[in-house]
């Protein structure tokens, strides 16, 4: 479904990712796993159209979109939930949907949509007419979500969801990102609770100073890496003579 | 003396101000920018009402609808023509975009036309007045108040009710979330740059209305009031671009007032004190805005 190659990007002098290679087949949910710096966000965002690369292919269901303007990327089937959510706070949550739903014109599918959504995230139905900045961080987050599948992504790709909210919020995150994928959503997630994440996707990729180190299934992750140093961007993280498992 | 001729004219400019604010703040919000050629929007009414004069006979209302009409188009030729390619450089290329836009019409109006003011049509009710209470009351004014409540109120509906103006909404939040939403930056900027012809054609009307007459540098006044309201006001909020105009306009009514005889030329330092003053007080403005401060074309 979604093939990146060779791909780097430059923020002026600095590469942010140098060569990010990776594919996402439909209905897989994978990881996208590194340190604070590691290129994850940089490569999310890319993908997604808010940054150009440097260089490399992006293709997405056999058409390279490399360099598209978001919109463009959005209405092939690519959605975003960014880190921080970027929920709009002066919109209210119904009108945060409605945007999300804006590559999809038909009223009547959004109020079809939004009762689904509203099924899926129920405390959203009772703030349909609050501020989306008056929500709580974990209402936010779901807010995020619900916004970006109103327009019936192919991909979803989901950028550090649990960051910042409490245990109990966390646990309700994974609850979901569980849920989206039984309903054969196609994800890539950025996250920071590494070990949560190998617990429920298929594969995961290691990405350290821009550069994929590992790629492989969440057992192939942890007998390669220690995980709990991967956020600690611990040099000693033991990849040693193996390599990447790619 | 506080009358109620003299209420109903500081409402009159503060409605005239709080349109100007909002046509400024709905293109900055989006775009970061303080387009200066907006002035110039003021000016094309008024030289379009002159021109459209001169032409068979017709009745002022039409020649005003169509004058605004231009101006929304100039506004939206501005944006396709000069700022569009533009959109991509740094916040400097596109400020100085709208200096030369500026500098350019300008100049236009000033060869194709004259550098002495032109006289334009008006409405005879700019030249009635109602007795109320007393009080002598122009008919301009009260049309002043009444076309700014009902495009205020359209707007709102615009804004509020419509896809697009959630997605303006939106993108004066956040306009790089916006697009990742799906929504065309070119869609939302060209809708921004044509609601903001549209406000300063229809203040043009009353602008040019104060003297029936239009001159090349008329738009400088009512540009240099726009970025004071909207500075009062906020500069990312389209509440506090109206709130904003409101302000100015009253305030400096007030001050006309309040003011001896021998300082009234000083009115206008009056009001810049003032406007220091609440900006001490409220750097951000009265209402505070989305704290977004990115540009992405």
């Amino acid at each position: 479904m979604l093939t990146v190659k060779d791909l780097s990007v430059r923020y002026g002098a600095i590469s942010a990712i140098r060569g990010v290679s990776l594919s996402i087949r439909e209905g897989e949910l994978v990881a996208l796993l590194g340190a604070n710096g590691a290129g994850k966000t940089t490569t999310l965002t890319t993908i997604a159209g808010g940054q150009k690369p440097h260089q490399g292919a992006i293709e997405f269901l056999g058409e390279q979109i490399q360099g598209r303007p978001p919109e463009y990327i959005t209405r092939k089937g690519i959605a975003l939930v960014p880190e921080g959510r970027d929920i709009f706070p002066s919109l209210s949550v119904v009108e945060n949907m409605r945007l999300g739903a804006f590559v999809r014109r038909s009223r009547v599918e959004f109020q079809r949509d939004l009762a689904e959504m509203i099924e899926l995230f129920p405390i959203l139905g009772q703030r349909l007419r609050q501020a989306g900045g008056t929500l709580s961080g974990g209402e936010q987050q779901q807010l995020a979500i619900a916004r970006a599948l109103m327009c019936h992504p192919r991909l979803l790709m989901l950028d550090e969801p649990s960051l910042g909210l409490s245990p109990l919020l966390v646990d309700e995150i994974f609850a979901l990102i569980g849920r989206l994928r039984a309903r054969g959503v196609t994800i890539l997630l950025v996250e920071q609770n590494v070990d949560r994440s190998l617990d429920i996707v298929d594969r995961a990729y290691l990405l350290r100073t821009g550069r994929v180190e590992a790629e492989g299934t969440p057992d192939q992750i942890r007998a390669l890496v220690d995980v709990e140093g991967i956020y600690l961007g611990d040099r000693r993280t033991p990849l040693g003579d193996q390599g990447a498992l790619r | 003396m506080i009358t109620l001729d003299f209420l109903v004219n500081a409402l009159s400019l503060g409605s005239t101000y709080a349109l100007l604010a909002l046509g400024m703040v709905i293109v900055y919000g989006i775009l970061n920018l303080v387009n200066f050629a907006y002035g110039e929007l003021i000016m094309i009414a008024g030289y379009s009402l002159f021109v459209l004069s001169l032409g068979p006979s017709l009745p002022w209302i039409v020649m005003a609808i169509l004058s605004v009409g231009v101006a929304v188009l100039t506004s939206y030729l501005t944006e396709r023509v000069a700022f569009r390619p533009v959109r991509q450089s740094s916040p400097t290329a596109m400020l100085i975009t709208s200096f030369a836009v500026s500098t350019l019409l300008q100049n236009a109006a000033l060869l194709i036309i004259s550098p002495r003011a032109r006289g334009v049509p008006l409405a005879r009710l700019f030249s009635e007045s109602l007795q109320v209470l007393g009080a002598t009351i122009p008919l301009r004014n009260l049309l002043a108040i009444g076309t700014s409540v009902v495009l205020l109120a359209l707007l709102v509906v615009l804004l509020r009710t419509t896809v697009l103006g959630i997605a303006l909404r939106a993108a004066s939040d956040n306009f790089r979330m916006t697009r990742m939403l799906g929504v065309p930056a070119n869609l939302v900027i060209s809708a921004a740059f044509a609601i903001s012809g549209l406000l300063a054609g229809v203040v043009g009307m009353f602008w040019v209305g104060r003297t029936a007459s239009v001159t090349p540098t008329i738009g400088a006044a009512p540009l240099l009031v726009a970025f004071v309201a909207t500075v009062i006001g906020g500069m990312r909020s389209l509440e506090g671009a109206v709130v904003g105009g409101y302000v100015y306009g009253i305030l400096f009514s007030f001050i006309g007032v309040l003011l001896p005889q021998g300082l009234l030329e000083f009115r206008e330092a009056f009001m810049f004190i003032i406007v220091i003053l609440i900006l001490l007080l409220r750097p951000e403005g009265l209402i505070r805005g989305a704290y977004s401060t990115r540009r992405i074309g």
